[in-house]
């Protein structure tokens, strides 16, 4: 920092940069150019937060494919009454339900439940958004009114309430698909208003100008040209959506609108430990921890999506 | 102003119409006798059975059942718990409840939010910043009912701070703890927005024009930074107040704090859907409202909103 600026002003002098034209000279014209994703992709490798969240998510994603490699106890059957809110014993490495049955198990066993409900969530807000920002961001004038307008008022409710409302009324056929549904509904209009903006940016740009001088056609135009340049944001936040979604499920469930209790849930299960809370509070405690190291894994990576897709976010980091 | 005004609430109408309907269509569209279907295996009352026959007029078409339901809203009339009590009459109650808590909820997460993400941002990299991104993190992770029986747990079982659920009357002191329950919820999401909004703030070139006049860190901090960076904060507030009722829900019916939250909380436990569907739409009409009365809040404090076409 120069000496010469005033204390108050120190923090405004920007250093001067001159580049040397050796350093001109030596950039090289071949090579692979670089795009977003190669940018994106060796940006994020350098992150020991992005190698957390996936080594996280595998594992949380082979627990809930094949529960039966981290345990042998069955989550429902075995238990017994006699060793309600009971203390680890050989075999049962985190104690027992108020029902008697095997917390790790339960844990194990639920992980499918919660992936389940994110995953089919994500996909529907992913692709409802998909339509409903690309379509209203790239023809304009009345489609963007009448979808924007359908967006807002499907913003104005929301998603948790709407889905109570939804769960309350059809609580008896209530399983993964139809909660996903119901979550899902109403919870895509965030995706879309993000695509919606950015397709508006992108369908200004000159390659576009370029396509519809060549004679490609609109559709052609938005699917194959602008939509994979502004899909981006998207992906950030579908990682986040599918985080919610995990917590939505878990919302619900907890207040009894959610998986009938036969399905292994945590939501359940934290639900049905709260009136123990003050004599066995890790019947509560151990299912929390589980569903809130899923939801942080995924918020991880969205967080480094962010950062390596968000030119913005990187500035700030 | 004037005009801003009229076209904001001009926009608000068929937002209004839209919502209340998409409710109404969720209910009875569908297939069966609606009411018997609204109350699941129970069995209310005859008169209450005849109460929300009345209320949602099954005897008309379904157009203009929509209409006359809409038409009972506006009259203040939003239906009958299934103890017979008409919901406004709980509304009267429970309402002031629910608005104190959800004050200082805001209260709390505003004053330690702003001020974290503040210095988070001036010292962007720093130690501070660093760790506060990770309790970030993983506070946003948190459900908040796990963050509410955590801090019943600890807070009131185990330290014995505070009452575990609210006394009658709900006092201010029975209130605390709930409160800070409910404000963790946004809390993170505040200081980050605030952080990233000091820090593009702090490179704007009025930022830099006030440096180059002489002014003092001191009161460029405050005055020129901090105020400009609280618009994307209030937007955030106001479209986070969503998560802000849910989480009232769940935070009033864990405490036992006699609000609206707590009553609609009780109604989804126990299954009573027709008055699941009177409180939704009520908070859903409160949604509504504050998020107009924030673009019109904005209009006065940025010129720049109100001359936009």
């Amino acid at each position: 920092m120069p000496s010469n600026t005033r204390p108050t002003q120190a923090h405004y002098v920007a250093p001067l940069e001159e580049t040397p034209l050796v350093a001109i000279d030596s950039v090289t014209t071949e090579g692979k150019p670089s795009n977003l994703w190669r940018d994106a992709w060796r940006d994020v490798r350098k992150r020991p937060m992005f190698w957390i969240s996936s080594a996280l998510i595998l594992l949380i994603v082979i627990v809930a494919l094949f529960p039966d490699l981290f345990t042998q106890v069955p989550p429902n059957n075995d238990c017994q009454l006699s060793n309600s809110n009971g203390a680890p014993t050989t075999g049962h490495p985190l104690g027992f339900t108020r029902q008697g049955c095997d917390i790790y198990s339960r844990i194990i066993h639920g992980t499918s439940t919660s992936l389940a409900v994110g995953l089919i969530v994500t996909f529907l807000v992913a692709v409802l958004g998909i339509i409903f920002g690309a379509l209203a961001g790239f023809y304009g004038g009345w489609v963007d009114g009448l979808l924007s307008r359908l967006g807002d008022i499907f913003f104005s409710i929301p998603y948790i309430l709407a889905a109570v409302v939804i769960m309350s009324v059809f609580s008896q056929y209530a399983n993964v698909w139809v909660i996903s549904l119901a979550i899902g509904i109403f919870a895509w209009p965030a995706t879309a208003r993000v695509l919606r903006a950015e397709v508006f940016r992108v369908r200004n740009a000159d390659f576009v100008m370029a396509a519809t001088a060549l004679g490609v056609s609109r559709f052609r135009i938005l699917v194959r040209h602008v939509l994979p340049n502004s899909i981006a944001p998207v992906i950030v936040i579908t990682t986040i959506s599918l985080a919610s979604a995990i917590v939505a499920e878990a919302t619900l469930s907890f207040l009894g609108v959610g998986l009938p209790p036969s399905t292994m849930s945590w939501g359940n299960d934290i639900s049905q430990a709260q009136v123990t809370l003050s004599t066995a509070p890790q019947v509560l405690i151990l299912p929390s921890i589980a569903l809130s190291v899923t939801v942080l894994s995924f918020i991880m990576l969205g967080e480094v999506a962010r950062d390596a897709l968000d030119p913005k976010a990187r500035a700030q980091r | 102003m004037a005009g801003y005004i009229v076209r904001r609430v001009l926009q608000a109408i068929p937002v209004l119409l839209g919502t209340t309907f998409l409710i109404y269509f969720m209910v009875f569209a569908m297939p069966g006798d609606p009411v018997v279907a609204l109350f699941g295996d129970k069995t209310p009352p005859p008169q209450v059975l005849e109460a929300v026959r009345e209320q949602y007029h099954l005897d008309q078409p379904f157009i203009v059942q929509y209409l006359l339901f809409l038409g009972g809203i506006f009259r203040g009339d939003f239906g009958t718990s299934f103890s017979g009590q008409p919901v406004s009459e709980i509304l009267a109650t429970t309402f002031p409840v629910t608005l104190r808590l959800a004050l200082m909820a805001i209260f709390i997460e505003m004053v330690f939010g702003i001020t974290i993400g503040l210095i988070s941002g001036l010292r962007k990299g720093g130690i501070f910043d660093a760790s506060f991104l990770v309790v970030s993190l993983i506070l946003i992770s948190l459900p908040v009912f796990v963050v509410a029986f955590v801090a019943q747990y600890v807070f009131a079982i185990q330290l014995g701070w505070f009452r575990t659920t609210a006394g009658p009357g709900a006092p201010i002191q029975d209130l605390i703890l709930p409160a800070i329950v409910l404000a963790t919820i946004s809390f993170a999401q505040i200081v980050r927005l605030t952080r990233a909004s000091v820090i593009e703030t702090d490179t704007q070139d009025f930022v830099r024009t006030a440096a180059s006049k002489g002014l003092s860190r001191r009161r460029i901090v405050p005055v020129h930074i901090l105020r400009n960076s609280l618009i994307p904060v209030v937007t955030y507030l106001a479209v986070d107040f969503g998560t802000l009722m849910v989480g009232a829900t769940v935070t009033e019916g864990i405490f036992n704090v006699p609000g609206v939250g707590r009553t609609l909380y009780q109604a989804i436990i126990r299954n009573e859907a027709a008055t699941v569907v009177s409180f939704v739409t009520v908070m859903v009409l409160i949604y509504l409202f504050v998020n107009l009365l924030v673009d019109l809040l904005y209009a006065v404090l940025d010129p720049r909103i109100r001359y936009a076409k």
